[in-house]
């Protein structure tokens, strides 16, 4: 199984200027599930298809392996694709969809039977195989398309939001599915979804991108712990992480009543850039409640004030969504409690981050300050 | 019946783009469709618009002393069936007249088979090729060729006699060769051929066009040729299109008395039924039982076509293919 590789690959629609994807450099290990995320037009969906050789690349260069394929038509570059609405042969039958690229390749039709009803056990299709595409449930129909992919033996899958027409629970479902079933069978994989969940579940690596730029790659561990600008801190985590403009003040920066402590360089960084303020990033998760005469109220401060608006109980724990008073404006924050302990609409809780649990970023640039 | 439900009503589930106001209205339109009224005056203008081909197959089938004496309507009183007429019309001629329809039917078959199919395997590539293969200029071609559908064919018997018969030169320089096709089928073949493209080409093209993005690509990411993917997936899916389109070739060339006689002449080897029918006016004006029967057999053929392709008409084709 090969590589792939984006060197600058950059796509201009006829007519526009801006680029929908901008100098895209990606480098995709052998085997790897790569997850591009990001929110509707991104570019994402379009770099995919950059790749898959349906869109024309107007600079740069993709490689597959050792071979730029950047200019190839699509047949000549071994991959294969589930598109988000399936697209299905609606006069073949589900065998004749999966083996349709085995057919056109010219392999024997004894052998097409043969591997067709391979991946069939494997997607739980066999009794559906005689089928047309219009007796099949949605289900069912996403797992021909990706039933069509893994017939092929490709050596590249490419999927363009292969779960989105599927109802919440089933997608939960296929989503491990298909992630079980490409580390089975080791073939490197590019994902698109717009749907943060998804990406973090499933890659082994996940890419952001935003207006066409690509903002941070890493495994989805890094990219919740550290990510690197405004937006990849805004738009991965559910619920968002809370991102609050604060003052540098005297030994780190003001929140709330208290003063949390940031590292000398990132206050430095900010005072280069002509700061005076720089955005603290903090997971719900990460916000620790203070109780009067608390270790941490003595320690620095009663932290800030945050009125409750609404709660989401979800069981083991709920979500806390309020309004903070941050210098002149109000702000919402939301805070995970404890599913023991939740407090009450109206009332006013008082917050701080944890330490060593904080994310500084430049307002200015929006670029992560070092830690 | 119930199998015609079923694809309608998958047709119907397969087209959310449909405004619920569309819908609305259509079961509006259904509903006052359906009414006793509107059924009984559908059925009248029916029964009034069938008479005169009651009662040219009645007239047909009629032994010639009664068609000489009585109305036809008087057969359904005292019915006499023969089949001597359509015997002696295909067969025998006489009056005057040498050989019966028979040969001219197996020319009409001739001329029009091709005729119909010709533009068809042209148009559907033309059109697949203006709707899904991106080149420069596509789009100022198939305005050029809209745009010729204003020509009236018409205008263009003359030149194009003369290009078959003579060729076309620039003083002594040639064009085109004359390819000396006089008397032969092919100068009818190319000329339908030509006069239906125009129309061929836009209307197949609207429909290929409708054809879901995705399921082209899928099939070129499954390494499908352009011409693959038009013969496995544009061409099935196109079929009611097509189907529709060869009805009305096959009715305008099977009927067409103009092209035929100007490009085949009235040749017994070349000429359609059209041109000798036509002819039997004249020899035959007082024949009326030869005539009707001559008439008959020119309208049973194009009948067992549309009822032949009629199966071909299907709604909801697309269903299961794409979502959404």
């Amino acid at each position: 199984m090969p590589t792939v590789t984006f060197d600058k690959a950059t796509r201009i629609y006829p007519g526009g200027t801006k680029p929908a994807v901008d100098a895209l450099d990606l480098d995709i290990a052998d085997g790897e599930f790569l997850v591009l995320v990001g929110p509707s037009g991104c570019g994402k969906s379009t770099s995919l298809r950059m790749l898959a050789g349906l869109e024309d690349v107007n600079g740069g260069a993709i490689r597959i392996g050792d071979r730029d394929v950047t200019h190839l038509p699509p047949k000549d570059r071994n991959i294969a694709m589930v598109f988000q609405n399936y697209a299905l042969y609606p006069h073949m039958t589900v065998a004749d969809n999966m083996g349709f690229a085995l057919k056109i390749a010219g392999v024997n039709k004894a052998e097409i039977r043969r591997k067709v009803e391979e991946a069939g056990k494997i997607l739980d299709l066999t009794e559906y195989l005689d089928r047309k595409p219009k007796a099949l449930s949605g289900g069912q129909r996403q797992r021909v398309a990706m039933g069509r992919a893994i017939v092929r033996e490709p050596q590249v899958f490419l999927m363009d939001e292969p779960l989105s027409n599927l109802d919440a629970k089933l997608r939960v479902q296929t989503r491990t599915q298909i992630a079980s079933l490409q580390r089975r069978l080791g073939i490197t994989t590019v994902y698109v979804t717009h749907d943060q969940v998804e990406a973090m579940t499933m890659g082994d690596r996940v890419a952001v991108l935003k207006d066409g730029l690509l903002q941070q790659v890493d495994t989805p561990r890094n990219m919740y712990d550290r990510p690197a600008n405004l937006f990849v801190a805004g738009f991965i985590g559910s619920p968002a992480m809370n991102l609050v403009e604060v003052p540098l003040a005297d030994g780190g920066v003001k929140f709330g009543e208290s003063v949390i402590p940031v590292s000398r360089t990132a206050v430095d960084e900010a005072a280069a850039a002509g700061d005076r303020t720089v955005t603290i990033g903090v997971r719900p998760e990460h916000l620790d409640l203070v109780g009067e005469g608390d270790a941490l109220a003595k320690d620095g401060g009663k932290g800030l004030a945050v009125t409750v608006n609404v709660v989401e109980e979800l069981g083991a724990d709920g979500y806390v969504y309020g309004t903070a008073k941050v210098g002149d404006e109000s702000k919402d924050l939301v805070v995970r409690v404890s599913g023991r302990a939740v407090p009450q609409k109206g009332e006013v809780l008082h917050v701080v981050p944890r330490s060593g649990e904080t994310h500084v970023f430049s307002t200015s640039s929006g670029a992560r300050l070092s830690d | 019946m119930s199998e015609e439900t079923v694809e309608a009503s998958a047709a119907a589930d397969a087209a959310p783009v449909v405004p619920a106001g569309g819908q609305a209205g259509a079961k509006a339109v259904r509903r006052a469709f359906s009414s006793p009224i509107a059924s009984f005056l559908v059925i009248l203008l029916t029964v009034l618009w069938t008479v005169p081909t009651l009662g040219l197959l009645a007239t047909s089938l009629r032994p010639e002393s009664d068609v000489a004496q009585t109305g036809w309507w008087t057969f359904f009183a005292h019915p006499g069936i023969t089949l001597s007429n359509y015997h002696d019309v295909l067969f025998n001629g006489g009056f005057g007249v040498q050989n019966g329809l028979m040969p001219y039917l197996i020319n009409s078959l001739a001329i029009t088979v091709p005729a119909t199919i010709f533009p068809l395997a042209l148009a559907s590539m033309a059109a697949y090729a203006l709707a899904w293969v991106r080149f420069r200029g596509s789009d100022v071609i198939f305005f050029l060729i809209f745009a010729l559908q204003v020509v009236p064919l018409q205008m263009a018997l003359v030149p194009l006699l003369q290009l078959y018969s003579g060729g076309a030169h620039i003083g002594s320089a040639t064009i085109f060769p004359s390819l000396g096709l006089g008397g032969t089928y092919a100068p009818v073949w190319i000329s339908h051929t030509m006069f239906a493209l125009p129309l061929a080409v836009f209307l197949l093209h609207n429909f290929i066009a409708q054809l879901p993005r995705d399921l082209i690509e899928a099939a070129r990411v499954d390494g499908a040729s352009h011409f693959r993917v038009f013969r496995s997936v544009v061409l099935p899916l196109a079929t009611p299109a097509l189907a529709s389109f060869a009805i009305f070739q096959f009715l305008w060339v099977w009927n067409d008395l103009l092209v035929a006689l100007t490009f085949a002449g009235g040749t017994p080897e070349v000429a359609p039924l059209t041109v000798r029918l036509a002819q039997l006016s004249g020899s035959f004006g007082d024949h009326w039982e030869i005539l009707t029967a001559g008439a008959f057999i020119s309208i049973i053929i194009p009948l067992a076509v549309f009822f032949g392709l009629q199966r071909y008409f299907v709604r909801g084709l697309l269903a299961g293919s794409v979502k959404g």
